[in-house]
């Protein structure tokens, strides 16, 4: 194995992974801030780097259709989207997942209107949480390209056989320029093999149709299926994790979740995304000074890491979770499923910060998590219980 | 009965389920696939033999295929599948399928 260094855009690095992984089919339409990742594969198709059959659509719904249709007929397929485009997708993801067909998407996470707002929150992601999708969330260039290429392998093994969505935040990866290493062709090639004719394979001659009307019963019982599968996922995606870093020689994160500085940790941060790095500045500050903080990033929202909570909850004393995203009418979404797991074990502070893709830096998480800390030493986690919105701009 | 999963043998449970989701997800093309549609009838076609032209329209245009004709003959429905969308009775040039209530 051979690792190239390169600087690319998050966009670029999905596209080059694209490439790596031998897609054979494409379909999107444009949106920002996802276009460059189409844009660029379109590049590769037309010069022939890849040999792919490239789809141009009318639509995001027709996006989705054209790719379920290609896996449906058994071939490597991908799309991106974002915000708005995803929401527009919303059938579709129903019917790719409740089809246990594999397929990648990357979603680069974008704000959604009104008003109109390109920025990254992370709300169009979360928003589909419950589609059958496995989603994951890449916190920087190199881990949006991993996480993509990695996407077919763990969409496509058999104890899987869900679609994934690859999340990376707007312009803070999207289109920002990193170093990162990529693996050899050769390499990939030999980890990742063309995609097994499974779960079935649409061929001409051999007609049927998916999906048909039938009993109620038989609606439950392909849940249930989709559900045993995302439970077999979690397994999956960690060995996968490992393989990656053996085989390819890129990084182990550690499967559906990293921990940063998660040791002697009596705080501990949850949150995932791009400025979990900005989160992870304020934590060396405050370890710094001398309090005892880490952070458990979550990396895969579905599955979600239930067991690694529930372990890091068995030594911490106390949670903040720090959302990007908001269920209106009850509270940030990571927190309400955080909090849904472990509100018998452990006080759980709930933050809401960065909507509409407000700049979140260091010094407003150095804030935030000092104020957490300070709150608990104080014994006034009552208030917890309400989540607390981050605006240090308006005056009250 | 209830049931909760934790995985014990995870690619072999992934064979049966794989082979379990296909039977129940995938229909191929057989007669009376969603079971005897029939019964969703409200309003039956019944052909008026007298008036009928044998020229196989509502045969054509039947979007169950539950109508057989050929040609020189009188066309006959199957009722067990017939849902009774009365397609046939508006496109018959001479009005030849009456739509009657179910029951009457």
């Amino acid at each position: 194995m051979a690792m190239q260094r390169k600087v690319l855009i998050g966009n670029h690095a999905v596209a080059e992974a694209v490439k790596l992984a031998r897609v054979q089919v494409v379909a999107a339409y444009p949106i920002t801030p996802q276009t460059l990742i189409v844009e660029r594969i379109a590049e590769m198709v037309e010069r022939g780097e890849l040999d792919a059959k490239y789809i141009r659509v009318e639509s995001e719904h027709s996006a989705l259709a054209a790719v379920y249709g290609a896996s449906a007929g058994g071939a490597r397929a991908f799309t991106a989207t974002s915000s708005h485009g995803l929401l527009y997708m919303y059938e579709m993801l129903w019917w790719t997942a409740y089809s246990k067909l594999p397929l990648v998407m990357a979603v680069v996470t974008r704000v959604i209107g009104p008003p109109w707002n390109i920025h990254s929150d992370h709300q169009d992601l979360l928003t589909v949480r419950d589609a059958g999708w496995l989603i994951a969330m890449a916190e920087n260039v190199q881990e949006a390209f991993d996480l993509t290429l990695q996407a077919f392998k763990i969409s496509e093994d058999k104890r899987v056989l869900q679609p994934m969505i690859v999340g990376l935040d707007a312009f803070t990866l999207s289109h920002t320029a990193e170093p990162l290493d990529i693996p050899d062709q050769k390499s990939v090639d030999e980890w990742l093999p063309p995609r097994e004719p499974i779960p079935f394979v649409l061929e001409p001659g051999k007609p049927f149709s998916v999906g048909n009307l039938g009993p109620d019963e038989v609606t439950m019982e392909l849940r249930w299926y989709v559900w045993r599968s995302m439970e077999r996922a979690k397994q999956v995606i960690k060995e996968v994790d490992r393989e990656y870093a053996s085989k390819l020689g890129g990084k182990e994160y550690g499967g559906l979740v990293e921990k940063y500085r998660l040791e002697n940790s009596k705080y501990v941060v949850v949150m995932w995304g791009a400025w979990s790095g900005d989160a992870k500045e304020a934590i060396d500050i405050l370890r710094d000074e001398g309090y005892p903080i880490g952070m458990m990033r979550i990396r895969f929202a579905r599955p979600f890491p239930r067991e690694e909570l529930l372990e890091m909850a068995n030594s911490a004393k106390a949670v903040i979770v720090v959302d990007r995203a908001i269920s209106m009418g009850l509270g940030g979404i990571f927190s309400t499923e955080v909090s849904s797991l472990l509100r018998d074990r452990i006080p759980i502070k709930s933050v809401v910060a960065g909507l509409g893709g407000v700049d979140t830096s260091y010094k407003d998480f150095y804030t935030i998590f000092k104020k957490f800390i300070e709150e608990f030493e104080k014994g006034e986690t009552i208030h917890w219980i309400e989540t607390e919105w981050y605006m240090p701009w308006m005056k009250v | 009965m209830s049931f909760r999963y934790t995985p014990q043998d995870p690619w072999r449970e992934a064979d049966e389920d794989i082979a379990r989701f296909v039977e129940k997800l995938l229909s191929k093309p057989s007669t009376g696939a969603a079971g005897p549609t029939g019964t969703w009838r409200v309003l039956r076609p019944v052909i008026h033999t007298e008036k009928c032209t044998k020229c196989g329209f509502c045969w054509l245009h039947c979007p169950d295929d539950v109508i057989q004709w050929s040609l020189g003959q009188y066309p006959s429905i199957d009722y067990t599948y017939c849902k009774g969308c009365g397609v046939c009775a508006s496109v018959c040039p001479v009005k030849a399928i009456e739509m009657v209530i179910e029951g009457e």
